[in-house]
């Protein structure tokens, strides 16, 4: 965390930094929680989200570990992008968009009042569907985020460093001047990724990255993904349970289910290693799920 | 058959566009030879008076200082009005809650249908005195400062180039603000999005995503207004003093070519006093020409400069 960005943000006169540190091994020895490998940084406990008095998601209690890949999979309308985000409050874009129950980012409340949502974007980035440059040249995309969080550096390295991070050097290093757009949607995709590391953020959310991509793209992403574990704690939402099975350690099964008043939602069924998951699932709807007899 | 009539459609606006040029500089060309090109467009003196009159020898159509004045209400009026416009349009678009936004929008729609004439005359009857008191304050307090002090030189009256300027500018505040408006709205969300999502506050948003998509719209929008300001008659024939003079001091009076024309076409002096007000009209068409490319040149030079060359 920088100098510029690190506010007072808790009466007590810790900073969030602070806070996030003292709190760590509270969340961690947290019993009642499915346990993970390594420290958790995000906490979920009974998470529900609302659109306006509408419940979509419903009681979600779940942790996750640092430099895991952490997967959600599920069929639509089963809420997992909707949990995703919440996890960087991009819900609170939505108007009538509520959290309810505690999502903690290292020990903090990150729906707390004193809490700072662009903070917490800040500190846990995420990459969309669809690729979405902005209609700017390659290294202003990167250097975007970098100007904005008043990050101090040569901006040139920074730059490069990103891109290398995020496997694209390479194929534009000789065109950085050139317009995003004219990127292949692979690429793209790989920008937006060296967009988010280049802030470095401890936490990358993935809105099912490759779904507007061919197999040789998404290949590229995946491998990438892997790599970027070492650093980063990463969350998937993904729509292919082939990937979710290639590439994460966890994955959260989500299902969409009809309550008694016939309204939809959804809510997680399970949540295991994804071996376990994938090989020998606890619930039968995940069973369901994985060998495609519904969903 | 269709492509035919489209571009039967396209071509008829291009021959109206090329009659309209040459019937109005065949019904200027008498003014013309009489001062010749370069000194109609540069004479800074409009005297249609009677040879045997108290005046020169001859008549005098220079359009010099009606291009000024054009000029400089029009840039006073753009000045005022693109910054107020594009915060409407942001406010519209980004920052007010659903319900506020129709009633926004219609009130500035209404703001659009006032009649200039309408304008005008509340202008003159209750803006103008009270910019005049404000003139008097201002060149009370800049009129010591070099450069400042002649801009905002001793104001003549409440009839003035700031005085056009601003009635021009509220009336193309609406122009500008719903094209404006519709041009942020296109801005994909996930524009947006993306840059919230790197820990950009609203408005780090707004210039890194917002506006680098809306440039181009926007200098249109701009242009439209600026259009509309050059070609303002009533309004501005009512608030601008009708004297031909060429000065710095915006409170001062002046005139612009097309409310020269209306105050002149009733009684045009002797020949070729007629005509050289058509060749005022001509003059601000190919100002408009003039303009609207030079715009198209920014446009396209800055959409390189900020979205990266295309191939």
């Amino acid at each position: 965390m920088t100098q510029s960005t690190d506010k007072v943000l808790s009466s007590d006169g810790l900073t969030f930094a602070d806070r996030l540190t003292v709190n760590v091994t509270e969340t961690a020895t947290a019993a009642h929680r499915a346990s993970v490998a390594g420290p958790v940084v995000l906490d979920l406990a009974n998470v529900s989200v609302f659109y306006g008095s509408y419940e979509a998601v419903r009681q979600t209690t779940m942790s996750i570990a640092r430099n895991q890949i952490t997967a959600m999979i599920g069929p639509s309308g089963c809420g997992k992008s909707t949990i995703l985000r919440s996890l960087n409050r991009m819900n609170d874009l939505i108007p009538g968009a509520r959290v309810a129950g505690r999502i903690s980012f290292h020990g903090t409340d990150i729906y707390a009042p004193e809490v700072d949502p662009i903070q917490v974007r800040r500190r846990i980035g995420m990459v969309f569907q669809k690729p979405n440059p902005f209609p700017k040249s390659i290294y202003e995309n990167v250097a975007y985020g970098l100007k904005i969080n008043k990050i101090k550096g040569n901006m040139d390295d920074m730059v490069e460093q990103a891109l290398r991070g995020a496997a694209l050097w390479d194929e534009v290093k000789d065109k950085l001047k050139m317009s995003a757009l004219a990127l292949s949607g692979g690429q793209q995709q790989r920008l937006c990724i060296a967009r988010t590391i280049a802030v470095k953020p401890e936490v990358i959310l993935m809105d099912e990255p490759c779904s507007a991509l061919d197999p040789i793209a998404t290949a590229k992403i995946e491998d990438l993904m892997y790599e970027l574990a070492a650093d980063y704690t990463i969350v998937i939402v993904t729509h292919n349970m082939q990937q979710a099975a290639r590439v994460s350690h966890r994955t959260a099964f989500f299902s969409a289910e009809v309550d008694e008043n016939g309204v939809r939602y959804g809510r997680l069924v399970e949540y295991d290693e994804t071996q376990k998951i994938f090989t020998n699932p606890r619930e039968k709807r995940t069973e369901d799920y994985i060998t495609g007899r519904f969903g | 058959m269709f492509r035919w009539l489209t571009l039967a459609a396209g071509l008829l606006v291009l021959a109206v566009l090329a009659l309209i040029l040459v019937f109005t500089v065949k019904e200027a060309w008498p003014a013309i030879q009489h001062e010749g090109v370069w000194g109609f467009l540069t004479g800074d003196r409009w005297v249609p008076n009677d040879p045997d009159g108290p005046g020169p020898a001859r008549p005098m159509y220079g359009a010099l200082a009606f291009i000024y004045g054009t000029v400089v209400t029009s840039l006073i009026a753009v000045i005022i009005a693109v910054p107020i416009s594009v915060g409407i349009a942001l406010f519209l678009t980004e920052f007010a809650p659903r319900r506020l936004r129709g009633p926004v929008i219609t009130v500035i729609d209404l703001l659009a249908a006032v009649p200039s004439v309408v304008f005008g005359l509340w202008a003159i009857l209750v803006l103008g005195p009270w910019l005049f008191d404000a003139y008097q304050a201002t060149h009370g307090l800049l009129g010591a400062v070099p450069v400042l002090g002649s801009i905002f030189g001793p104001p003549q009256g409440p009839r003035a180039f700031m005085t056009a300027g601003i009635i021009v500018a509220i009336m193309i505040i609406p122009i500008i603000t719903s094209i404006t408006r519709e041009v942020f709205a296109t801005v994909p969300n996930a524009d947006k999005q993306a840059a919230l999502a790197l820990g950009a506050t609203r408005w780090e948003m707004i210039r890194g995503a917002v506006f680098p998509h809306s440039f181009g719209g926007v200098v249109g929008a701009v242009m439209l207004g600026l259009g509309r300001a050059m070609g303002e008659t009533i309004a501005v024939s009512l608030t601008i003093g009708a004297a031909t003079q060429i000065t710095a001091n915006l409170f001062g009076s002046g005139n612009t070519l097309p409310a020269r024309i209306v105050q002149n076409w009733g009684d045009p002096g002797i020949p070729p006093g007629r005509s050289a007000l058509v060749g005022l009209g001509v003059v601000l068409f190919l100002i408009t020409i003039i303009v609207n490319y030079l715009a198209r040149l920014v446009v396209s030079r800055a959409e390189i400069r900020m979205k990266g060359a295309s191939a």
